[in-house]
């Protein structure tokens, strides 16, 4: 290409201008539009919300009265489903005795992992869903890659609407993470046919274990 | 290469003689509608949300130079890179240059429509490239060799034993032998073929349905979790996607996402919403020492473990900043939903592929000329009976029907019109603005197709009129013209 030829960006941002009959603006010039748009107004317990939303997108809820019940519950829902006794596990996940029957390892998921157990950043009552943040010790590759997720949620990281979460994160001063994820049950589609299938390419099924404390 | 090489009559002719495209047509609109209309009526602000986002759409775009370059300096300041492609041909080569940089011999993709319109897969493929699409629908239509008939549900048209015969054909030197019948099946073996790729891909590709200038963050949301397997397992992330999708905050990406899910599928939300930002973290003080009581769930001193190594975003223009100061600007709003499709009455009886281009019903009719030329689709506005239902659906309020009348209003100044329907417009034009002779007429014309029709209350044929009634009857009029009724009730409503 010539060098001298303006760059494609150059080019973009001119048309835009014309097209908007005005000179250059730059990031410094806008500011975001004053107001915000309506959340959507519920009654009742955020939980109970939260609850309730979750398992109408198929995902399963069980709660639990302290992290200490965690190990415990994981083993159960394993043994259920079935499963093998290996766990991919959040190394944020900490403070939790796992049975003497799980193995548990750390670090990213790989494709033979069937069961993963995470933390949360938070969830959100509105239209129930989890939150997660990508980092060093919450891989996103352990909500996507096995059949099953469990997610640890404390009844205290359940928010009512999705501003109070951005409310919330803007708080801990930190630059975004490489990846937020909002999950919304187990993995589905209804590509062929507009038949719902769960289990698409993600996991089959989403846990999640609500510790009241 | 954007001109389809049939007409658009030929294409509709096919179609409508397609039984199975018709019955796949009727359950899939059917369904959506209906699904839609339950989730509109249980969110009393659904209306408020949509005039904020009309109100958010038209002040980005009043500022769209100063949104991107925010948006572009947030993404650099996470690490990631925004190249600018002013037309399809450019965000072609801008991503052929990223794989050849990064060494790449697989591309994964997730579902983008922008990359179907600038002609990606095949640019990627004849370069070379071994590409793989992830969304389900996606990937049966790649098997196919067609392109999507829905931006949404892009295999609606095909039955699941066309998807078990494709699977059976492609599969089978993988290893998979047995011909499936359920639905289940056979999402289950596209689920095993296609972690293969994810794992294998050196590049994903995904699209962006919003980007954040406040954090530099593209958005995708799917039901599926095939378009986060992509982007999270290659080594190179690349999204594809249009300058009109920047959003100012975290907060007005919310207002939006609250409309697309119900909007589209009938769901309160999709069931994966992602922001990704920049590539993987690494940390430069990693130490290794971390002792495994981290509680909180962000702020560790170390590095990702998981995420690709690169973020590149390919924000493609295509005619969209020229969009941007003519009588079109309100297009540019669209966030691809798909309910202008699902609540069209042409779209549901002649499905996607007669569109004859990658964006189809009364949102496609007003893009594809606007990109490949308004002589290049003529009849895709005409295509339409101003029924105006996807104005009413649209959930950023786009006046689909008015600026279909406009594209035809252009084609009548142009001259692209046919000159038999420019002859009756001119004459029809003539007489209507002139009342005394237009009602002279309608005194004579009335009573005189009233006579002829009053046998059997229809008329099967009628003079310059073949078109219309070939297929179909006109009903015969009652005997007086409209104004003699209204005169005759002074003008109260019966």
């Amino acid at each position: 290409m010539n060098p001298a030829a303006p760059s494609g960006r150059d080019r973009v941002l001119a048309q835009i201008r014309q097209s908007l009959r005005r000179a250059a603006q730059d990031e410094q010039a806008v500011a975001p539009l004053a107001g915000a748009g309506p959340r959507p107004a519920f009654s009742g317990d955020v939980v109970e919300r939260f609850v309730d939303k979750m398992r109408e997108k198929a995902a399963s809820v069980e709660r639990l009265a302290s992290l200490a019940d965690v190990g415990a519950a994981v083993a159960r829902y394993v043994a259920a489903v079935p499963a093998g006794p290996a766990l991919r596990v959040s190394r944020a996940l900490a403070g939790i005795d796992w049975p003497s029957t799980l193995t548990v390892q750390r670090g990213a998921a790989v494709r033979e992992d069937e069961t993963s157990v995470t933390p949360c950043f938070a969830a959100v009552a509105e239209s129930g869903g989890i939150v997660t943040l990508s980092g060093a010790d919450t891989p996103s590759t352990l909500n996507f890659v096995p059949d099953t997720h469990i997610v640890v949620v404390h009844a205290s990281q359940v928010v009512a609407h999705f501003e109070d979460l951005w409310a919330q994160w803007r708080a801990t001063g930190q630059p975004m993470p490489r990846t937020v994820n909002i999950i919304s049950g187990p993995s589905r589609t209804a590509d062929i046919e507009q038949t719902i299938q769960l289990g698409a390419h993600g996991p089959r099924r989403l846990h999640i274990l609500l510790v009241a404390s | 290469m954007h001109a389809p090489t049939t007409t658009f009559a030929a294409r509709v002719a096919v179609a409508i003689h397609d039984q199975r495209l018709q019955a796949a047509l009727d359950r899939a609109s059917g369904g959506f509608v209906a699904k839609r209309a339950a989730l509109v009526d249980a969110l009393p602000e659904f209306e408020a949300l949509r005039e904020r986002a009309r109100t958010v759409k038209e002040h980005v775009l009043s500022n769209l130079d100063g949104y991107l370059l925010r948006y572009e300096a947030e993404v650099v300041r996470q690490g990631g890179h925004v190249h600018w492609a002013a037309t399809d041909a450019e965000a072609r080569q801008i991503i052929l240059d990223i794989c050849k940089a990064a060494g790449a011999k697989t591309v994964t993709k997730g579902k983008s429509m922008v990359s179907e319109e600038i002609g990606l897969n095949d640019a990627l493929e004849a370069a070379g490239y071994q590409v793989v699409e992830t969304d389900l629908g996606e990937y049966i239509i790649q098997l196919a060799k067609e392109p999507p008939s829905h931006i949404i549900v892009p295999a609606v048209h095909k039955t699941r034993a066309q998807v078990a015969d494709l699977f059976e054909e492609h599969h089978r030197p993988l290893g998979y032998t047995r011909h499936l019948t359920e639905v289940s099946e056979m999402v289950n073996e596209a689920r095993q073929v296609l972690r293969g790729h994810y794992f294998k891909a050196d590049v994903g590709i995904t699209g962006g349905n919003f980007l954040v200038a406040e954090t530099g963050s593209s958005v995708i949301v799917t039901n599926e979790g095939n378009g986060d397997l992509t982007q999270t397992l290659a080594r190179v992330h690349i999204v594809t996607t249009g300058i009109e999708r920047v959003v100012p905050t975290l907060d007005d990406v919310t207002t939006f996402l609250r409309l697309l899910a119900r909007s589209a599928t009938g769901q309160e939300t999709e069931t994966y919403t992602t922001f990704s930002t920049g590539p993987r973290r690494v940390n430069a003080e990693q130490s290794g020492e971390h002792s495994g009581e981290h509680s909180s769930e962000h702020g560790s001193e170390h590095s990702d473990v998981d995420g690709p190594q690169e973020y590149h975003v390919v924000l493609v223009d295509n005619g969209r900043s020229k969009m941007l100061g003519g009588a079109f600007r309100e297009m540019l709003r669209c966030i691809r939903c798909g309910a202008c499709l699902n609540h069209c009455p042409v779209y549901t009886s002649i499905g996607g592929h007669a569109y004859g281009w990658v964006y189809p019903g009364p949102m496609g009719s007003v893009l594809t000329p606007l990109i490949n030329g308004i002589d290049n689709a003529y009849d895709l506005p005409n295509a339409c009976t101003l029924n105006g239902r996807c104005q009413t659906v649209c959930p950023v309020k786009i006046p689909l029907p008015g600026l279909l009348r406009e594209l035809r209003r252009q084609q009548f100044e142009t001259g692209l019109t046919p000159w038999p329907i420019r002859t009756a417009l001119q004459a029809w034009a003539w007489v209507a603005q002139r009342p005394a002779l237009y009602h002279a007429l309608m005194r004579i014309g009335i009573p005189l197709l009233s006579l002829v029709g009053r046998k059997q209350g229809v008329l099967h044929a009628l003079p310059l009129a073949g078109g219309w009634t070939d297929t179909r009857d006109l009903p015969a009029p009652q005997g007086g013209t409209f104004q003699q009724a209204w005169k005759a009730q002074n003008g109260a409503r019966s």
